[in-house]
């Protein structure tokens, strides 16, 4: 695989910007200053509400859409800068799917399949076995004369998979790719996609507005919010430390743990006069993350500690796990020295009387 | 009925077939790329040329405003350039071809309109050129809306070819004019809307036929 010489990473941008004329003048600023660099075979989730400009992120890399300022390269070549010639060569070296699959509803499965190999050019005999190749790679052999209109959605986007799949690209992209499919057809999916990097080598780069597909199938993460990217790292890393409030939000909705709501009515910043209890969010990582701690600590502080809320979970093959506890105000100092003793980042949420 | 008088019907008839295929031939081979191009050539679409796709646009307006029987008549000079002669059965050819090819063009325009804009974003991704997307994207995906297109043309077509006997065209309508109207023959009369009826119900349901052959978007169109 050609690489970029400088930096050896499959797709980077650099201090990319994207303007969209506005209708009666002026213009809107879609993107502002992204610097990312995605590394050959790695899966980089790019997370972010709706109207982020993930999409146009995306689409600058198969050059959809050409950055207004800064540069993107794929495999060390820039994207922006490319004639049409050019262009259509880089586009067969990157394939891409869709939330709402685009396969024609005039061809079969097979036929769909071909229309990237058709239109590169590969002699007919030569497409045929590729085509079945591809289809049995996916799994879909037995509906291989079937037309898109007689598929399930998961089906259709496995289509879309094998046709993107055709040319042999070297990079992938993934605009929404699951968002039009239920939660157990979204996990078949991203097992393929899985699958395909680690079998291929294919470098991934996805979008989604869903912490559990990047938690379940991304290395690396990066968040955007209004044309920013404002955080971005591996995905480990980001899940036990998130920095910035939206990145938090995200993962909320993900990890799932939340104070029950008795509590967190009841709950003050600031400690009430007299008998008070420190509500805190303790987030395990690393090699202590399936340790005893917290019975360790009740027993080596002599604290009660009241469990409210918890869960662990696995970010590719690390566990890492949230719990809420409350201890009383006055050990609570000690406690969280303890936890950050043992690498266990800890955070007040407040306190209850 | 007398031999004679069913030899004019199968006449008339053959004679009416004869334009109508013939124009509808020529109207697609010249309103299909119209049309196509009419579809991509707004401002950056896929084959962006504003200027010229307003120009066509306008020209086939107002070919389309023109009352049949007036364009017959105010395009006679060049039906006599085209066909040597500006009476007759393949004379009135050049006025049907005429009024073709501006419908035609429109109804492809509209089917093409409706393929949805994300296939041509994939066909893009996949490096296709403009012309890879206009061959194997957006005409296979309209065909089902073309062939009904079609269909509406040849009747159309069925209906404009009743006007050619101002200029010496035969067929149906000339017959249905000369014997049933001008020389009191009712039966005549009866009889040619009766074929043209046969004929127009013939024409619908094979178009329809085809059409549902060729649409593979809902499972229950499946053609096989
Ligand atoms: N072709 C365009 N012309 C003008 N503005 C555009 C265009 N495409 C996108 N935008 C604007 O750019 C911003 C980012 O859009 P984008 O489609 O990239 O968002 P997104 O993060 O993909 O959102 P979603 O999750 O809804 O798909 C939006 O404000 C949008 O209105
Ligand atoms: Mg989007």
């Amino acid at each position: 695989m050609q690489t970029d010489t400088t930096t050896g990473a499959a797709i980077t941008f650099d201090a990319v910007g994207k303007a969209f004329p506005k209708k009666g003048g002026g213009s809107v600023m879609a993107l502002e200053d992204i610097s990312l660099s995605v590394e050959p075979g790695t899966i980089t989730g790019i997370i972010g509400r709706s109207g982020a400009g993930k999409s146009t992120l995306l689409r600058m890399v198969n050059g959809l859409e050409k950055p207004t300022s800064g540069a993107v390269t794929v495999a060390g070549r820039d994207v922006g800068a490319a004639g049409a010639a050019d262009l259509r060569e880089i586009r067969r070296e990157v394939g891409m799917i869709f939330q709402h699959f685009n396969l024609l509803s005039s061809r079969t499965v097979r036929e769909n399949v071909a229309l990237p190999l058709e239109i590169s050019g590969t002699p007919a005999r030569e497409i045929a076995p590729r085509v079945d190749d591809l289809v049995e790679r996916v799994g879909l052999q037995d509906f291989r004369n079937r037309y898109p209109a007689e598929l399930s959605g998961g089906q259709k986007q496995r289509v879309g998979i094998a046709r993107a799949l055709a040319t042999q690209p070297k990079v992938l992209l993934s605009d929404e790719a699951t968002s039009a499919l239920d939660p157990e057809t979204t996990q078949t999916v991203l097992e393929l996609l899985g699958d395909i990097n680690r079998d291929l080598g294919l470098t991934i780069l996805l979008i989604t507005h869903e912490m559990a597909v990047v938690r379940d199938i991304a290395s690396h993460v990066a968040v955007i919010e209004d044309g920013h990217i404002v955080e971005d790292g591996s995905t480990y890393d980001v899940f036990t430390a998130p920095q910035h409030p939206t990145t938090q939000s995200f993962l909320s909705s993900v990890t799932g743990v939340t104070l029950p709501h008795f509590i967190a009515r009841q709950l003050r910043d600031t400690r009430p006069e007299g008998n008070a209890r420190e509500v805190m969010r303790i987030t395990f990582a690393g090699e202590n993350a399936t340790d005893p701690l917290i019975a360790e600590m009740s027993r080596d502080l002599g604290l009660q500690v009241n469990i409210l809320a918890g869960a662990v979970e696995e970010i590719g093959p690390r566990p890492f796990g949230n719990l809420l506890i409350s201890v009383d105000a006055d050990g609570a100092e000690q406690a969280r020295a303890f936890l950050e003793r043992n690498q266990q980042r800890t955070e007040v949420l407040g306190y209850v009387g | 009925m007398s031999a004679n008088l069913v030899n004019m019907l199968m006449e008339a008839t053959w004679q009416t077939l004869y334009m109508v295929a013939v124009s509808t031939l020529l109207g697609a081979i010249g309103g299909l790329p119209i049309g196509v191009f009419l579809a991509c050539s707004q401002k950056g679409e896929l084959l962006s040329s504003p200027t010229v796709n307003k120009v066509l646009g306008v020209v086939v307006n107002a070919t389309r405003s023109v009352p049949f029987i007036i364009l017959v008549v105010a395009i006679i000079p060049f039906t006599r350039i085209v066909a040597g002669t500006s009476i007759g059965t393949t004379a009135a050819i050049v006025p049907l071809t005429i009024a073709a090819v501006p419908f035609i063009a429109r109804l492809v325009e509209n089917s093409i309109r409706e393929v949805d804009s994300g296939l041509i974003e994939a066909a893009r991704s996949m490096g296709a050129t403009p012309m890879q997307i206009i061959r194997k994207v957006l005409i296979p995906e309209a065909l089902p809306g073309i062939t009904l297109g079609l269909t509406l043309a040849v009747v159309s077509l069925l209906g404009y070819s009743a006007m050619v006997g101002a200029v010496g065209g035969e067929g149906l309508g000339d017959l249905g004019i000369r014997y049933g109207y001008q020389r009191f023959m009712p039966e005549v009369m009866g009889l040619v809307v009766l074929i043209l009826i046969v004929l127009v119900q013939l024409v619908q349901t094979i178009g329809e036929w085809i059409a549902r052959r060729v649409d593979k978007r809902a499972p229950s169109n499946r053609g096989a």
